[in-house]
């Protein structure tokens, strides 16, 4: 077994060209025979559907009768749509405030967690178990419940004075109990830094404390950039999916949004229109509006990630 | 496990290291490990609570769960919650909404295991024109909001008459739609020592010898993630039934539920609870059995949960 491989090397820079391109050949026929089940799935379910929902965008469409090219009249509507607003600024919202808390968390967790004291594995799996569980529509009904009148929340609240009521049904706390349950969910993150946090040399500590670091130093100039792949990892991954709620939302609020419109959450609003109402093309140019958001943000994030994310010298 | 999260201190016994003067002192180590264990044990307490709260709530009294009584415990446990949820909606048992989610989840591994590692195969180890710009727009897609694809494939698949099948559900899974598992295979695959297909090809083995005798035994790893997120998420998963099934007797688990919420309106929490818990059930039982598996393929793969 060992031997094979520096012989196989020998013979393999062997073969005239013609053999060699012949191999080529037969390669690009075995990639793409390869590649198919993906290549199939990427043509039907992804770009020939992105572009028709483009084209989509720019018509009336009620799934009955042909669509009717109206131009841009979709994406001008919609900045006149007041609850098309309201589900851009509740979505804006909860994206803005949740995803850095519950990024904080991941991160507040992980730096606790990343010691060789025994034990590690249990609260590691511990921490992560509802970020397996969190988006179900079992975990939003336990939510509501939970956030209910009387229910444990406001109990568990009144025992130290606050009487905030029912969550469930103040359009003024909905919110909060929807960022509460994604920051619930800040296992997944959680792991990732502490993977990340394991990657960081100790002798960095060692160093940084031999100068007399203190912790908030050592945090700000040794954890920070040090981790700061792994932060733009999550901070981009958990925005775009922050942008994509749905189950939850939906159950929370018998798939309408309220109270209030305080969780009509931007995919719902779509789905609203496209499922319930059959505004179709209006859907679809919501959908684009938000590929379109989507993208721009990746792309700020990118860009501005040369200013504070450092990649080790070693890596490409 | 119940053994690790009992406060351990370290090993007291081994003697103590002597050449360093500023090591601490047993004693002061021991109290970091205490109050270590005190906060990290509380935070546990914490985030699981709500699962506690709903395992509980499940086995109480509908009276004891709204109300004054909100306490983990009571003594009136019983499974009666579990008898009404069982009986179902509409005159479809919850078994069937069971299986339902059964076949949906199981066809999903099937369909993903197979068609993401083949397709990962071409982008890792075979080397072919467009493979890089192919690539990429695997990566983009992960990047996607998949919403934008949603209206014209419903169109499509309700003018095919595949709208109340399965068909819209799974064929995506067939088709390796879900990129986050063909990267995750790429990477693996290439991690394995590239001399293992050089020395097989002169063996003369084909591609399809190699990907079949070489490759997929030495995936394991990674096919038991993709086997064991894909059978989650297919199992939580609630848009896509929403928007393609129609028949109770067809509804998963997840869409089951919504109806049960819908048609009970909170007049019997004990059971709609009770039904949660069931729903997810199987999730629970596979982190338990798998967590190890499940929690690396997070941390080394940027898996979301």
């Amino acid at each position: 077994m060992t031997q094979s491989p520096t012989l196989s090397r020998r013979t393999a820079s062997a073969p005239s060209q013609p053999r060699k391109s012949r191999r080529r050949g037969a390669d690009a026929r075995a990639g793409y025979t390869f590649l198919l089940p993906w290549l199939l799935g990427f043509i039907a379910l992804t770009v020939g559907p992105m572009i028709s929902s483009l084209y989509l965008s720019f018509t009336n469409y009620n799934l009955f009768d042909a669509p009717k090219w109206i131009g841009f009249d979709n994406y001008a509507t919609l900045f006149q749509d007041e609850r098309f607003l309201q589900s851009v600024g509740v979505t804006l919202q909860y994206v803005v405030f949740g995803t850095p808390l519950k990024l904080a968390a991941a991160l507040a967790i992980a730096m606790l967690l990343n010691s060789k004291r025994k034990g590690q594995g249990f609260y590691r799996s511990a921490f992560y178990a509802p970020s397996l569980i969190g988006a179900s529509v079992s975990i939003a009904i336990v939510w509501k419940a939970m956030f209910g009148d009387s229910g444990p929340v406001d109990q568990g609240l009144s025992f130290f004075g606050i009487n905030l009521g029912g969550w469930v049904g103040n359009p003024n706390m909905t919110m909060g109990m929807m960022i509460l349950l994604t920051v619930w969910q800040f296992g997944a993150p959680m792991v990732i830094f502490l993977a990340g946090l394991k990657q960081i040399p100790t002798d960095l500590y060692e160093a940084a404390s031999m100068d007399g670091a203190g912790p908030v130093r050592k945090f700000l100039n040794i954890t920070w950039p040090m981790l700061s792949p792994v932060i733009f990892f999550n901070l981009l991954m958990e925005t775009i999916h922050a942008f994509q709620i749905f189950a939850s939302a939906y159950i929370i609020s018998n798939g309408e949004g309220g109270p209030a419109g305080s969780t009509l959450f931007y995919t719902l609003y779509l789905y609203l229109r496209g499922f319930s109402d059959f505004r179709m093309g209006y859907a679809s140019a919501m959908a684009w509006l938000l590929v379109i958001v989507v993208g721009i943000i990746t792309l700020i994030f990118f860009k501005t990630s040369k200013s504070w994310v450092h990649y080790s010298g070693d890596a490409k | 496990m119940t053994t690790t999260a009992t406060p351990v201190t370290s090993t007291s016994s081994s003697p103590a290291p002597a050449y360093n003067p500023k090591s601490e002192s047993t004693t002061a180590k021991r109290i970091k490990s205490a109050i270590f264990h005190i906060i990290a044990l509380a935070l546990v307490a914490m985030v699981l609570y709500p699962a506690l709260w709903m395992i509980t709530s499940a086995f109480k009294p509908n009276s004891e769960i709204g109300g004054a009584n909100n306490a983990l415990w009571s003594n009136n446990f019983s499974f009666d919650n579990f008898a009404t949820a069982m009986e179902g909606i509409g005159g479809v048992s919850t078994l069937t909404f069971f299986t339902n989610s059964l076949i949906l989840a199981v066809g999903a591994v099937v369909g993903t295991v197979l068609s993401a590692s083949i397709s990962a195969y071409a982008f890792a180890r075979i080397n072919f024109p467009g493979r890089g710009l192919f690539f990429g727009m695997m990566i983009a897609t992960l990047l996607l909001p998949f919403h934008v694809v949603i209206i014209p494939q419903y169109i499509v698949f309700q003018q095919l008459g595949l709208v109340d099948t399965y068909v819209p559900l799974l064929i995506g899974k067939f088709l390796a739609a879900d990129a986050f598992f063909v990267f995750l295979m790429v990477q693996f695959m290439r991690g394995l020592p590239a001399e293992l297909d050089e020395a097989a090809r002169i063996d003369g083995a084909g591609h399809v010898r190699i990907f079949g005798s070489i490759m997929l035994p030495l995936m394991k790893p990674a096919l038991i993630s993709t086997s064991i997120f894909s059978f989650i998420w297919s199992w939580n998963d609630f848009l896509g039934p929403l928007l393609y099934l129609n028949t109770p007797e067809k509804y998963p688990l997840p869409l089951a539920l919504r109806l049960f919420v819908d048609q009970t309106q909170s007049s019997d929490y004990g059971a709609m609870i009770a039904m949660s818990v069931l729903a997810l059930l199987p999730v629970l039982v596979f982190f338990l059995v798998f967590q190890r598996y499940i929690v690396e393929g997070v941390s080394t793969q940027g898996l979301k949960g």
